[in-house]
C-alpha cells in the first residue's frame, strides 16, 4: 500500500501546498487573524492544464460550519492512514499548526473556540468567486470543472425542487461534468430527465440497465484544455442499489467493475487522451485500492467518504485529491502534459472561508432567486441549542443523538435507529435551531419515520450488516457512511472481528438489562430504503421535539465501547 | 433454477425485516454455508477424483443488489473442437437447501463454453463451479456472494 514516503514524494511534488511547514501562509495569516482570498486563492501556476474539483456538497447554497470526524477508524491495510487519522495524528501527519485555520477546517477537537474565530466555510457565491479566479488567472479554455456527486441532495431547497436549485446553480457555475450517488434517490426518471438536458455531462461507466446490460448514462467524456485531450471517466457509488432505495431506480444495476474501466482507460488512451482522469464515488479506501489494480489513471477524484486531504495521495503513478464535502473546500490541480504524457501535478486545496471571500455577486442573486420560495420556511426558528451539534464519527454524533432523542420521545419507542449519514451542518452551542438545519440534516426523499417491533437477534442482524459494510477489511466490500446510531440501547464493538461477531452487550439503557436475543422491543427509525414504509416523515418528528424541549442540550454519550481499533 | 424455501424462521425474520425498516429484501445469515452438501453433491458426479484450478471465468457480484435475482456468469476456457471441448459445467450454491443450482452440457458445436442465469440467494455464501473437460479433466472455481440488508449508505 501506500507508504508516508510515497505520500511525502506527492506533496513534496506539490510546492504549492499550504502544508509541510508547520506554519504554511494560511497557518501564518491565522495566527495574525488574517485570512484573505488572495491567500486562498495563491497558486504557483504550473503546465496548461487546471481542473477544479468540488464533491459532496449535498446542496449546501449558503455557508456553514461543518465539524470534520474525531472518530475515523481505518481497517485493515489502511489502519492508521489517512483518511483516518483524527485531530492531533491528522495535523502532525500534514503538518498543521494547532489552532489554525487550517486546523479549524480540516480537524474537529476545539472546533467551537475556532470556528468563533474563523467563521463560517462555504457558500455557493463564494466558490463562484474562487473558480472565477482560477478561470481569469488561467483563461477559459484551460480549465476543466468537475463535481463528485452528492451535490443534488442535502437541503430543504434541494428536495422541494427535486434538484432544480442545484442544476441551475451548477449549471451557472459552468460545471463541465459530474457523476451520481445521491442524486439516484430523486428516481431514475428524474435523473435521465437532467442527465439529458443539463449543460454538463453525467457520466456513470458503472450503471447497467439490469435485463441487456447496456449503459445508462455516458461512460466517458473527451475534453479539450491547454491543448491536451483529457479523458473524464464516472464512477458513480457501485454500492447505491444496496445503500438506498433500489426501487427508485429498479432497472439499474451498479458495482465496482474494475474490468470496464480498465477498458475505458485503454479506449481513452487509443483515441488520444494525455490525462485520464477518474472522476469517482466509490468512496476513499475502495479508490485507493483500485488505483493499484487498474492501470494508466492519472489521477482519481475521490468523493463520498467525505474526507478533505490537504495532500495528495499517490498510489504507484496515480494521484488521489480528497476535497472535503458540504462547500468547504475547492481541489485546484495543474497538470503538466509533456509528450502526450502527465509530467508533473500541483494540488492545493482551497478552503472557502466565507468571511475572507467575496461573494460572486450574480451567484448570490441566483442563490437567493432559488431560495426564496421557501426562505420564510426556512428561516423559521423551532428551537436553539445549548450543545454542539455535529454529524461525523464512526458511531455517534450530537445531532444524530438529537435525532435519536426526538424519535424516542416523539415516536414512544424503546429502542430507535437512526442511519449513519456523513452529510448535514454543524452547530454550535447558542444557534437557532431553524427549519433549515432540521431539514439539512434530514432531506432525503424517503423520510418516513416507522414504528413496529424487532426482536433482539433482529437487532444485532441490523448492528453487524452495517457494521460489516464499515469495517470489512477488504474496502471493496465497504459501502461508506458510518455506524448505525442508536437511541435507548448500548453495545460493544470490536471492529477487528469478522461480520457476525463483532457486536455485543447489548443493553436495554432505560432498565439497565441485557437485550433479550428472542424478546420483542418497540423500535423505531428512519430511511428505510423498503417502499410504502409508512410514518411521519423524521423532520416533523425532529421539529415537534425540539419545539417542546425549546433549548436543546445533549448529554455525552457513552453508550457504544469500542475495541480492536 | 430459481431456489426456494427458507427455512420458516428466516421466513418470519425477512417478514419483519421487511416492516423494520433498515431492512431490504433479505435478511443477513451469518453464514453456516453447508460446504459438506456441495461435496456430496459433486461426489455424486464425479467420486474422489482430483480437480483443478484455472480455465473457469466465475462472474458473480461480490456483493449481490438483489439476492431475488443475483445474476451468475461462467466462462470456461477452452478450443471447443472435437479434440478438446468443455462437456458440462455444474454450478452449486453452499447456503441452499438444495445446493445444485444449474448443470450446462456442451457439444464442440457450441462454439464457446458460456453460460448466464440468475439465482436466489437468501443469505451470504459461496457459489462454486465445476467444469468437466473432453479429456477427463475437471476444473472448480468457487466464488463468495455477500447477501446484506443494505440502506444506511452515507
Amino acid at each position: 500500500m501506500i507508504s508516508r514516503r510515497d505520500f511525502l514524494r506527492a506533496t513534496a511534488a506539490a510546492s504549492a501546498l499550504t502544508i509541510g511547514s508547520g506554519l504554511g501562509p494560511l497557518g501564518r495569516a491565522a495566527a495574525q487573524q488574517r485570512i484573505t482570498q488572495a491567500d486562498i486563492l495563491r497558486f504557483d501556476p504550473l503546465g496548461t492544464v487546471t481542473i477544479l474539483y468540488v464533491a459532496d456538497t449535498h446542496a449546501q447554497l449558503m455557508p456553514l460550519h461543518f465539524r470534520e470526524p474525531s472518530v475515523n477508524l481505518g481497517v485493515g491495510e489502511v489502519k492508521g492512514m489517512p483518511p483516518h487519522l483524527t485531530d492531533a495524528e491528522f495535523r502532525n501527519y500534514f503538518k498543521i499548526a494547532a489552532g489554525s485555520a487550517d486546523a479549524f477546517s480540516l480537524t474537529a477537537d476545539d472546533f467551537v473556540a475556532l470556528a468563533k474565530n474563523y467563521g463560517r466555510m462555504g457558500g455557493m457565491d463564494r466558490i463562484a468567486t474562487l473558480i472565477g479566479a482560477v478561470r481569469a488567472e488561467r483563461g477559459d479554455d484551460k480549465v476543466l470543472l468537475l463535481d463528485g456527486g452528492d451535490s443534488w441532495q442535502g437541503s430543504w431547497t434541494s428536495l422541494q425542487t427535486k434538484a432544480q436549485d442545484m442544476v441551475d446553480v451548477m449549471s451557472a457555475l459552468k460545471l463541465d461534468a459530474m457523476v451520481g450517488h445521491w442524486e439516484f434517490t430523486y428516481g431514475a426518471e428524474r435523473v435521465k430527465q437532467i442527465a439529458d438536458s443539463a449543460p454538463f455531462a453525467f457520466l456513470a461507466q458503472n450503471i447497467r440497465d439490469n435485463e441487456w446490460q447496456e449503459p445508462v448514462f455516458e461512460a466517458r467524456k473527451m475534453f479539450e484544455r491547454g491543448g491536451a485531450t483529457i479523458a473524464v471517466i464516472g464512477q458513480a457509488l457501485p454500492r447505491t442499489a444496496v445503500a438506498n432505495p433500489r426501487w427508485m431506480f429498479p432497472n439499474w444495476e451498479f458495482g465496482i467493475r474494475e474490468e470496464d474501466i480498465q477498458k475505458q482507460v485503454d479506449e481513452a488512451r487509443a483515441a488520444g487522451a494525455s490525462i485520464v482522469v477518474l472522476l469517482s464515488h466509490n468512496g476513499f479506501d475502495v479508490d485507493r485500492k483500485l488505483a493499484g489494480r487498474v492501470k494508466g489513471l492519472d489521477v482519481i477524484l475521490t468523493a463520498h467518504t467525505h474526507d478533505a486531504m490537504p495532500g495528495l495521495i499517490k498510489v504507484g503513478n496515480t494521484v488521489l485529491v480528497a476535497t472535503g464535502s458540504h462547500g468547504k473546500f475547492v481541489s485546484r490541480l495543474d497538470i503538466e502534459v509533456k509528450d502526450k504524457k502527465v509530467a508533473d501535478i500541483r494540488f492545493k486545496l482551497m478552503p472557502v472561508f466565507s468571511d475572507a471571500i467575496k461573494p460572486d455577486p450574480a451567484m448570490t442573486a441566483l442563490v437567493e432567486k432559488v431560495r426564496a420560495p421557501f426562505a420564510r420556511d426556512l428561516a423559521r426558528e423551532i428551537g436553539k441549542t445549548d450543545s454542539l451539534l455535529y454529524r461525523r464519527g464512526n458511531f455517534n454524533g450530537t445531532f444524530d443523538d438529537l435525532i435519536c432523542n426526538a424519535m424516542m420521545a416523539e415516536r414512544d419507542a424503546e429502542i430507535v435507529l437512526s442511519p449513519g449519514f456523513r452529510w448535514g451542518g454543524t452547530l454550535i452551542p447558542g444557534d437557532a435551531i431553524t427549519w433549515e438545519q432540521i431539514t439539512n440534516a434530514t432531506a432525503i426523499t424517503y423520510p418516513n419515520c416507522y414504528r413496529n417491533q424487532m426482536t433482539g437477534t433482529q437487532i444485532k442482524e441490523v448492528l453487524e450488516d452495517v457494521a460489516d459494510n464499515i469495517f470489512h477489511p477488504d474496502p471493496y466490500f465497504q459501502g461508506g457512511g458510518d455506524m448505525v446510531r442508536m437511541g435507548g440501547m448500548g453495545y460493544a464493538i470490536d471492529i477487528s472481528k469478522p461480520m457476525g461477531s463483532r457486536i455485543s452487550a447489548m443493553t436495554h439503557l432505560k432498565s439497565g438489562k441485557p437485550i433479550e436475543a428472542s424478546k420483542t422491543y418497540t423500535v423505531s427509525g428512519w430511511a428505510s430504503i423498503n417502499e410504502n414504509t409508512q410514518g411521519p416523515p423524521i423532520w416533523d418528528v425532529v421539529a415537534a421535539h425540539v419545539a417542546k424541549v425549546s433549548t436543546v442540550k445533549i448529554e455525552p454519550n457513552t453508550a457504544v465501547k469500542v475495541t480492536g481499533t | 433454477m430459481i431456489l426456494k424455501s427458507v427455512e420458516k424462521t428466516r421466513r418470519e425474520t425477512l417478514a419483519m425485516a421487511a416492516i423494520a425498516g433498515l431492512a431490504a429484501i433479505l435478511a443477513p445469515r451469518l453464514s453456516l454455508a453447508d460446504e459438506q452438501a456441495v461435496a456430496a453433491e459433486i461426489k455424486k458426479l464425479y467420486g474422489d477424483k482430483k480437480f483443478e484450478s484455472g480455465k473457469i471465468k466465475l462472474d458473480v457480484p461480490e456483493i449481490a443488489e438483489n439476492g431475488l435475482v443475483v445474476p451468475v456468469n461462467v466462462d470456461i476456457e477452452s478450443p471447443m473442437t472435437d479434440a478438446d471441448y468443455v462437456k458440462s459445467v455444474h454450478v452449486f450454491a453452499e447456503g441452499n437447501p438444495l445446493p445444485a443450482v444449474v448443470s450446462y452440457r456442451f457439444t464442440p458445436a457450441c462454439g464457446k463454453a458460456s453460460a448466464s442465469t440468475r439465482m436466489r440467494l437468501a443469505e451470504t455464501q459461496n457459489i462454486v463451479c465445476i467444469a468437466e473437460m473432453s479429456n477427463g479433466k475437471l476444473h472448480m472455481a468457487k466464488a463468495n456472494v455477500k447477501v446484506t440488508i443494505g440502506g444506511c449508505g452515507g
